[in-house]
């Protein structure tokens, strides 16, 4: 079955993504910016998201730009920088109330837009430069992210574990850069890279909604001007199975964090990619999962526990949250699993229902503006052609075979435990 | 089946009563891949002193059972029932707030065996004491997880602040002691009072045909029997206008301190016309003065008083109200001090017509995105039923809004006895 009209249209320096449907009261733009991760440039591109935000040539700071999304009934402008497989992205997303349930408010698309050119093409600078005070007070905002994330029990064990894994990889690299890389940013500098991310990075414009008719090719062509760009590549070396290690941290904390990375060797765009996404739905991807029933349920140790795929650099993580004191039978239960996934120790009926629910799961993505956009940017990011409606065509033909040898390839890198101080025995 | 069109939101609702007293409501999307469906019941943490069904006399339960009655509800003698939703290629879900209880499911196929599963696991309880006692362990280790996280216990610990003896004051899911207290008694004695189908509502939304749906609901209710529809007397004690505490200190290991300002809602509105009214008015001044765009929001970000994490939210229902106001930031007495300074002197307050002009555009075009999603229509359109409101129908009162009633209100809203401040300070 199809499930969205994707329209790709080759515009001069961008690839402009029309998506119609009937399903949202709303329209969505997107703009993605993408260069390779690397760490010279990474911070400065994590700062330009929060800095942009500060004010415009015509709308002079935060607040008047606030204030002008505001009037058109409450336009939403998201911009955030993020990471996908060995890319960094910088998103800008407009969000607006379709114009049919406003009376007499035709212009809301064409007003949105300009504020949208606005914010990237004429942010508030002088003689080429950002502010040094607004870069500075944006830089303790990113600073203050930074921080946050080490907050969050559960992602910062995640983020350790990414980091001790991938040492010497691309992907290892944080997102949101580094707080000792923010020293040398000023205001002229960041202006440079908003410069070359502008002329240099691979740009795809998606427009979701009830569009046909909106003619939108015009519009954000009034609005795009772009040269042809020619983005970086960067080939990155294949990753070779390495002896397992295992991480012990202690902090005050009550509950630990039991994270396990594994390579799968398997990326988006593979012929066994769906195979990899029907064995993690059987493995950790459902609370029907072998580690939530094993880990959680049958044996009270957790509260949580599932897998997660990271379908760009043939990653698998599991995560768990844990009594300290069960370090060593969490891991042993959740090993366990892993062992009956390659012996094939799984009926076709759960291989039927797994595939159901993913297959649910992407349904139901479409049903999500942001989810539609997503799904079809994968196909950008793993520069391969496969819709989603491939997607799920893909996952209907898995076998039980294909699962058991994908499984086999499966090995175990690192095991990552956030503890409570004295806890988690020696385990580690 | 009564149906009911928005003209200007361009959606139908069918409601129907049933006999046993159960309302059911349907909202057709055809457009949509999913179906949701979301059982309610108006049962939630403050409900614990009421007098059962068929008895004379009130009785207390220990802090907690409706959460762990959610809990207990999906485990049935020979089984889970999150496998009959997977079976099924459903994903489900289950909350509990202060006020309901809620069960849920979306889906792509099977919708009809998917609403018969939620309707029957609903209704059909299985408790037993050896089934109660191993759930203790899975309901702690929720507990202790939530205990880590600073911002849950500085939320938890700003509502105590505010409420001296109302049970909103009270943690959701009980604390370890008081769930070690709870028996198989106490589960069947809430269970039967507040599960009776006239305090429950089921929403159906999505890819569906009204007509059918209320067939199945109705053959399904048939088969079952319930006591005649009674009223549950419930009991809340009086809480005073002002708040209990008006500081506290909490300290746990943040690596940035956090802000919690609590302002204690007085004399709700019993009518349900002026309830909406104070619900839209709330949200007003909130975004008036905290939003990006808001009069207050600017001066603390200049001030370094607050970064991203910056949040306000609302809570009103029939007999309790509060708003809470969060930062994590470096200066938590000055965030406090501004923001206290500020709240105290809304009298003083200018307030033009033009801003309110633009802050109830913003709120119409949010309203009109939210409706994007059929889990918050559901969920929404359920909570108002609850309380004989339209959910629909809000979006009218907000554009009736004047503005002398919005700068009322704005200028009595606050006053001193109703903050309370919490911080979060780094562990020694």
């Amino acid at each position: 079955m199809k499930l969205a009209n994707e329209k790709v249209i080759e515009k001069n320096g961008y690839k402009l993504h029309l998506i119609h449907t009937k399903k949202f009261k709303t329209v969505h733009v997107n703009l993605k910016f993408k260069a390779p991760l690397d760490r010279s440039t990474v911070t400065k591109r994590a700062l330009l998201p929060y800095v942009l935000q500060q004010g415009t040539n015509n709308y002079s700071s935060a607040r008047d730009l606030r204030l002008a999304l505001d009037s058109l009934y409450g336009a939403v402008l998201q911009i955030d920088a993020s990471k996908k497989g060995n890319s960094h992205l910088l998103n800008f997303r407009l969000e607006l109330a379709n114009s049919k349930f406003i009376e007499g408010n035709q212009q809301l698309l064409q007003a949105g837009l300009a504020l949208l050119a606005e914010v990237i093409y004429n942010p508030k600078v002088e003689n080429n430069q950002f502010s040094d005070k607004v870069v500075n007070r944006e830089k303790q905002t990113l600073l203050d992210k930074m921080d946050a994330i080490k907050d969050e029990k559960m992602s910062y064990a995640n983020l350790r574990l990414i980091d001790e894994m991938c040492k010497d990889e691309a992907f290892s690299i944080h997102a949101h850069g580094y707080e000792e890389d923010l020293d040398e940013i000023d205001g002229k500098l960041l202006f440079e890279t908003l410069q070359s991310l502008l002329k240099d990075d691979q740009l795809d414009v998606y427009v979701v909604g009830d569009i046909e008719g909106l003619d939108i090719e015009k519009k954000i062509g009034e609005y795009l001007k772009r040269e042809k760009t020619s983005p970086l590549e960067i080939e990155f070396a294949e990753v070779k199975p390495r002896k397992m290690q295992e991480i012990k941290e202690e902090q005050k904390i009550q509950q630990a964090k039991l994270h396990l990375g594994f390579r799968t060797f398997v990326s988006f765009g593979d012929t066994n990619y769906a195979a990899l996404q029907v064995f993690n739905g059987l493995f950790g991807g459902f609370p029907s999962s072998k580690l939530f029933l094993n880990v959680r349920e049958k044996h009270s140790l957790a509260y949580y526990a599932a897998s997660r795929i990271e379908s760009h650099v043939g990653l698998l993580f599991v995560f768990s949250g844990i009594a300290p004191e069960q370090y060593d039978r969490a891991k042993t239960i959740i090993l366990e699993q892993v062992e009956d996934m390659k012996k094939g120790e799984f009926t076709e009926k759960e291989l039927d229902q797994t595939k159901e629910m993913i297959i649910n799961q992407i349904k139901e993505t479409m049903d999500n503006p942001q989810g539609i956009i997503e799904l079809h940017y994968q196909q950008v990011i793993a520069d391969t052609e496969k819709s989603p409606s491939a997607l799920l065509e893909d996952i209907n033909s898995v076998s039980y075979d294909d699962i058991v040898s994908v499984a086999n390839q499966l090995h175990l890198d690192t095991i990552y435990v956030l503890t409570s101080e004295g806890g988690s025995g020696n385990g580690a | 089946m009564e149906h009911k069109y928005y003209k200007q939101l361009d959606e139908t609702i069918y409601t129907k009563k049933l006999e046993n007293g159960l309302t059911v409501c349907v909202l057709p999307r055809k457009e949509m891949a999913k179906t949701f469906g979301i059982f309610t019941t108006k049962y939630g943490s403050i409900d614990q002193h009421f007098v059962p069904i068929n008895q004379q006399e009130a009785v207390k339960v220990p802090d907690g059972v409706a959460h762990f009655l959610e809990h207990k509800l999906f485990e049935k003698e020979d089984r889970d029932v999150f496998h009959d939703f997977s079976k099924q290629g459903a994903s489900a879900n289950a909350f509990t707030s202060f006020t309901k209880t809620a069960y849920l499911f979306s889906a792509t196929s099977n919708i009809d065996e998917n609403i018969k599963t939620l309707l029957d696991f609903v209704q059909e309880p299985y408790f037993s004491d050896e089934s109660v006692e191993k759930e203790k362990g899975i309901i702690a280790q929720e507990i202790n997880m939530y205990d880590d996280q600073p911002d849950w216990r500085a939320f938890f610990g700003t509502i105590k602040n505010m409420f001296e003896k109302h049970p909103v004051h009270i943690d959701i899911a009980g604390t370890v002691d008081s769930i070690n207290k709870i028996t198989k008694e106490d589960l069947y004695t809430c269970y039967e009072s507040f599960y009776h189908p006239s305090n429950m509502v089921l929403f159906i939304a999505g890819n569906i045909e009204p007509e059918n749906i209320l067939e199945l609901v109705q053959n399904n209710q048939k088969g079952k029997t319930f006591e005649p529809p009674q009223p549950i007397e419930r009991f809340y004690p009086e809480e005073p206008k002002a708040v209990a505490n008006k500081k506290t200190i909490l300290n746990m290991p943040v690596s940035i301190p956090k802000a919690f300002v609590g302002i204690k809602e007085a004399d709700i509105p019993k009518n349900g016309e002026e309830f909406i009214k104070r619900e839209w008015l709330l949200d007003l001044a909130l975004d008036f003065l905290f939003s990006k765009s808001g009069v207050i929001y600017e001066e603390m970000y200049e001030k370094n008083l607050i970064d991203q994490s910056f949040s306000y939210e609302s809570y009103l229902e029939e007999n309790f109200g509060f708003t809470i106001i969060s930062s994590n930031t470096k200066n938590p007495l000055e965030f406090t001090e501004v923001l206290n300074n500020h709240l105290v002197n809304l009298d003083k307050l200018s307030i033009d017509e033009n801003t309110f002009k633009r802050i109830k555009q913003k709120k119409i075009g949010q309203f009109i995105r939210s409706l994007n999603s059929l889990e918050l229509i559901a969920n929404q359109y359920s909570h108002y039923q609850m309380m004989d409101l339209d959910f629909f129908e809000s979006l009218a009162t907000l554009e009736s809004l004047t503005f002398d009633e919005y700068k009322q209100f704005i200028r009595s809203w606050v006053s001193e006895e109703q903050l309370t401040q919490l911080i979060v300070e780094k562990e020694a």
